[in-house]
């Protein structure tokens, strides 16, 4: 069998980039390794934790379950595109404003997940928030603090025009 | 790199991927929402020397009313399947399941049809596809056809379609108007799979349960129906003692795996009871809709 590496490109963030990939090079580890984009997490690598969830052309995915190769043409989005240490990105600043964040690991792809909801999801209640937050896991438990974060930016987006 | 090495090929139509799929001598598979099949590539428990991505391929992501029946292409996701209003309408208890199948990320890329073609035993597009007499569309270079579900499980994770053979639909039966439903499962988190789930269906006719049907999931090696509990409500009075003997014979039926989530024991207790829930919901929801 030919090993055959394949030249992809791919939009993160808004950057255009070109990458060489093996077709079995999992989209967190172009992400990781070849681009040193390392906000995105690695936990599981099989679809429980949500660590690795990234945006696929505008929609939450788990990235330890794409292959590099199928975003070859696609829109990525990732932690680092949130904002920066300096400017944090609105969902962010929630997560400081409510200690929604402990060890951090599990916070980008919370993150991701919930610019997700923001963006394709109308939510009321925190039984809803609880229910589309539950397929990340965060080991430090701060789920209340997070639910509250989650909570505050739907109210404010709902109050938005 | 978790995944074995393999080749990649990105399906232009149907017939690409079933020609692609002819070329890699059995060993090909195709790849939709990966969220079972990425999970075992990276375990290494699926190795296969070709992946066929239909992701690209257009026109498989629609639902649609054929004759009578509903058609699920091969790239309706599990976000689409559970807010489509022609399955709210003419299938809820399709809809009614949908809420229990995994999470928000899972649900943006899994599919119904893919779900089906992996065939777990705990999962609940396979026991709709039962419920309601679903017919898979395949697709080879050897030709096109129409595999009953009552075909097509072979056992925990065993289908009959060929190694060569793409799926392009599902057609599922419509539920009559006044047919009524219950759905009740149970998981250890929302959105986890199944330790066990029941579903039934079912009319009322002059005060009588008719065209009763009852599946489960989660309690043996493949999602089945039950006809010995479906036989004792079927035309009879639906008493207290008639869903007692319909529960009993129904965990009699069962042949449930302990596992480290649960025990065999365990399981077919939830089996009867989820059974008693799912039968009085049908109930009720039928005489709701049953015509004056
Ligand atoms: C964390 C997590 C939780 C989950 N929870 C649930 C749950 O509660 N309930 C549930 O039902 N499922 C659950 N799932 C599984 C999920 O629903 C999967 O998406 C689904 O089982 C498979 O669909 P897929 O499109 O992702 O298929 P893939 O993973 O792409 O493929 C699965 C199998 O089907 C074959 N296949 C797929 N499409 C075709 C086709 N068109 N033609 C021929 N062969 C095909 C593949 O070759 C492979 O063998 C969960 C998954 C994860 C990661
Ligand atoms: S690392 Fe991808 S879901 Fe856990
Ligand atoms: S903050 Fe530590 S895992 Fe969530």
């Amino acid at each position: 069998m030919t090993v055959e590496q394949r030249k992809i490109t791919i939009t993160i963030n808004g950057l255009r980039h070109s990458v060489t990939v093996e077709p079995r090079m999992l989209l967190s580890d172009m992400l990781r390794h070849e681009l040193g984009l390392t906000g995105t997490h690695v936990g599981c690598e099989h679809g429980v934790c949500g660590a690795c969830t990234i945006l696929l052309d505008g929609r939450s995915a788990r990235s330890c379950l794409t292959l590099a190769i199928q975003a070859d043409g696609a829109e990525i989005e990732t932690v680092e595109g949130q904002g920066t240490a300096e400017a944090l990105g609105r969902v962010q600043q929630a997560f400081r404003d409510h200690h929604a964040l402990q060890c951090g690991f599990c916070t980008p792809g919370f993150i991701m997940t919930i610019t997700d909801i923001l963006r394709n999801h109308a939510l009321s209640g925190d039984d809803e928030i609880r229910e589309a937050l539950s397929g990340n896991i965060c080991r430090c438990t701060g789920y209340e603090h997070i639910v509250a974060a989650v909570r505050e930016l739907l109210r404010e987006k709902d109050s938005r025009p | 790199m978790k995944p074995a090495v393999f080749d990649y090929v990105r399906a232009e139509s149907v017939a690409h991927a079933a020609e692609v799929l002819a070329g890699a001598g059995g060993d090909g598979k195709v790849i939709a929402g990966g969220q079972s099949l990425m999970p075992m590539m990276n375990f290494r428990l699926v190795k296969p020397s070709v992946l066929v991505d239909i992701n690209a391929i257009a026109g498989l992501d629609r639902v649609e009313l054929v004759g009578s029946r509903i058609r699920v292409g091969a790239l309706v996701r599990h976000f689409m399947t559970a807010r489509d209003p022609l399955i709210a309408q003419r299938a809820p208890v399709v809809t009614a399941a949908m809420k229990h199948v995994a999470h928000l990320t899972v649900r943006n890329r899994g599919t119904f049809c893919g779900s089906v073609c992996h065939a777990d035993p705990a999962a609940e597009m396979p026991m709709m596809t039962v419920m309601l007499d679903g017919e898979i569309h395949a697709v080879s270079t050897r030709g096109k056809r129409m595999i009953p579900i009552n075909e097509f499980f072979a056992g925990s994770l065993v289908t009959s379609l060929e190694p060569d053979e793409v799926v392009t639909a599902i057609d599922l039966a419509t539920m009559p108007p006044n047919m009524g439903f219950g759905f009740h499962e149970f998981a250890r988190r929302h959105g986890d799979y199944a330790l066990a789930a029941v579903a039934v269906l079912m009319r009322r006719e002059n005060g009588r349960p008719r065209d009763v049907r009852i599946a489960v999931m989660g309690l043996g090696e493949m999602p089945s129906r039950i006809p010995t509990a479906e036989t004792v409500i079927e035309g009879n009075e639906l008493s207290d003692l008639t869903i007692a003997r319909a529960v009993e014979s129904l965990r009699a039926a069962v042949s449930p795996n302990t596992d480290l989530h649960a025990s065999a024991d365990y399981r077919r207790h939830l089996a009867g009871a989820l059974a008693k829930r799912a039968i009085g919901d049908a109930w009720l929801r039928a005489r709701e809709a049953e015509p004056a």
